[in-house]
């Protein structure tokens, strides 16, 4: 391991030779793309300098996307009858520029992509195990960060941590591949990378038994739904831009630049966005947005943990961000929590 | 990535029967067993894939009794003996054959929901020494939707088979009224060791349990099976998934007393 200050030049170099091995990902503001006129949007794309990685702003979508495209091929029906892998890959391997909530998020995914059921899903796998990360620095807790309640602010799990100041990078580099890459001549530092310890808004997670025991005395019927029922417009910002939210729906279609081949691909699927539970003959559920809003807040709060022994969310309030109804994932979970402990 | 297990294999098809204007049965050949109650992804390329339950099999094959009702189905009315479909599977639990042993077993099943526990009523009509009775309750919307009706005759010898429509059409003298209601004219000479399947829409599976636990049957001694969409099988596209449980994995056969807390 070793602690270095890089110059911008310096750093760029570093990328420069890491984009033979690796596709680099990092947040990269998108000036006038943003969901209202003049704003920007900061996601995730590919980068290749210092300059193009947002450093200061949170990014409103999740890193997922760099091992999860949005729309993905996963197989080609060839015109000789063949199924054939159709997931592109240059062979080289991911390495993502993130900040530690979001790190646990790909823990999260990891649960259900490698180890939900009895086979791991072969493109997230073929992925993840060549995937590095770059943990960001966070300077400082953003507007509807909660990750400190959700023990997610700090994580070791990281090839390299950055922090950019003014005119340089400093940089823990641990992982042998990164190392070989910083320039010689880089000027040894101190860096160890400083978490948040503190976030304006907190969440009281409610007991797991308690949960249990308040779905069995009619939880999900409760009025407390209710609410969510008249405001969320099942628009599924929410489930898109979390970090954690991982399911898709396949699709038969026709390959562009070659119609003869059928093209089957994944898509991100929303559980509050309609058609999601959608059977033949016309059979469906949740069809009122108030059981959406208490499918997902249960699934993060009460089944997931239930499975896989921790929350499937991370506190980075991305879903408190988007929602254009203001509803607040982090205010229904204490709310919930105070509703169980005075009425159940 | 040859072991990719979304990649389906080629199965033909090897003979098709009519049930009714919008079932079909497909024999599809397939080289290993599965278990009652279990399912395949079956595809059609092009329109997509769908989970389909198996309705029997045996040496070499497989069956589905599929109905019409959507783009994959309907993709695969088209498809004539000898041509392919594609298929992966199976996937999930079946029912669990091995505890009926000695038990007398009461099926509840409506409509299309016969399908998936068919091969449990052939394979214990064939073998009839291993229950202490078998009870057949099925009901239909019409005469018209009535599914196996060969097999349903053949199960006679070896088991009660009540046949109930929702609403009679003309030339119709069988019994009318939904399936419920047959629950109550039951008799058992010994209630603990019943054990019981109900199968069928969701409204249906709602009252058809409520009056087996009202005859007295207690959750452990029911089961269920569940259909839910599903883009994968194998636990990783969520569509399936009701509290922590996925259907695909864990399902689609529950027992009751798991299956009355799953919550949609």
């Amino acid at each position: 391991m070793r602690q270095v200050a890089l110059s911008i030049q310096d750093f760029d170099a570093m990328l420069a030779a890491l984009c033979g091995q690796y596709r680099i990902f990092a947040p990269v503001a998108f000036a006038g793309e943003g969901r209202c006129t003049d704003s920007d949007v900061v996601r995730y794309a590919e980068i290749n300098s210092l300059a193009q990685i947002e450093f200061d702003r949170k990014s409103d979508y999740s890193p997922k996307e760099a091992l999860l495209p949005i729309s993905e091929p996963m197989l080609h029906f060839t015109p000789q009858g063949q199924w054939v892998d159709a997931a592109p890959d240059d062979g080289r391997g991911t390495l993502i520029f993130l900040r530690a909530c979001d790190i646990h998020a790909f823990e999260r995914l990891d649960a259900v992509y490698l180890g939900n059921g009895p086979e791991a899903d072969p493109w997230y796998a073929r992925r993840r195990n060549r995937t590095k990360f770059v943990l960001m620095e966070c300077a400082q807790s953003y507007e509807n960060c909660f990750c400190v309640s959700m023990g997610c602010n700090r994580t070791d799990n990281y090839a390299m941590a950055v922090r950019r100041t003014d005119g340089q990078v400093l940089a823990q580099v641990r992982d042998a591949d990164l190392l070989a890459t910083v320039p010689a001549g880089a000027a040894d530092c101190q860096f160890t990378p400083q978490f948040v310890t503190a976030n304006d808004t907190t969440v009281d997670l409610p007991d797991l038994d308690r949960v249990a025991a308040a779905i069995a005395q009619g939880l999900f019927d409760h009025d407390f739904w209710k609410e969510y029922a008249q405001r969320c417009v099942a628009c599924g910002r929410c489930t898109v831009s979390c970090g954690d939210c991982s399911c898709f729906t396949t699709i038969d279609a026709p390959k562009d630049d070659d119609p003869a081949t059928v093209e089957r691909r994944r898509v991100w699927a929303s559980c509050h966005i309609d058609r999601f539970t959608d059977m033949a003959g016309g059979h469906e559920f949740r069809k009122d947005y108030g059981s959406r809003m208490r499918y997902r807040v249960m699934h993060k709060i009460y089944d997931y943990p239930r499975r896989f022994g921790r929350p499937m969310c991370t506190g980075c309030g991305r879903c408190d961000d988007q929602c254009p109804e203001y509803i607040s994932f982090s205010n229904c979970v204490n709310k919930l929590a105070r509703l169980l402990k005075e009425e159940y | 990535m040859s072991d990719n297990p979304y990649i389906p294999r080629a199965s033909e098809i090897l003979e098709i029967r009519r049930e009714t204007p919008i079932d079909y049965t497909y024999r599809l050949a397939w080289p290993a067993q599965p278990a009652p109650g279990q399912f395949f992804e079956v595809s059609v390329p092009g329109l997509g894939e769908a989970p389909i339950s198996v309705c029997d099999f045996g040496p070499g094959y497989v069956e589905m009794t599929i109905r019409k009702v959507g783009r994959v189905t309907a993709g695969i009315f088209v498809k004539a003996p000898g041509e392919r479909l594609y298929m992966r599977g199976p996937y999930g639990h079946g029912f669990p054959l091995e505890q009926f042993d000695g038990r007398h077993l009461v099926i509840v099943a409506g409509g299309t929901g016969l399908a998936p526990v068919k091969s449990v009523i052939s394979r214990c009509v064939s073998d009839s020494r291993r229950l202490a009775g078998l009870d057949v309750l099925v009901g239909f919307k019409s005469p018209a939707d009535i599914l196996f009706r060969q097999e349903l005759a053949a199960w006679k010898a070896q088991a009660r088979v009540q046949l109930t429509v929702d609403r009679g059409e003309d030339g119709w003298t069988g019994p009318v009224g939904v399936v419920t209601g047959l629950i109550p004219q039951l008799e058992f000479p010994d209630k603990s060791n019943v054990v019981a399947i109900v199968v069928g829409p969701p409204v249906m599976m709602k009252y058809s349990l409520a009056a087996l636990l009202a005859e007295g049957l207690t959750k452990e001694q029911i089961f269920v099976s569940y259909e839910r969409r599903m883009s994968c099988g194998i636990g990783k596209c969520g569509h399936c998934k009701i509290n922590d449980t996925y259907v695909c994995l864990e399902g689609p056969v529950f027992n009751f007393a798991k299956a009355q807390e799953l919550k949609d």
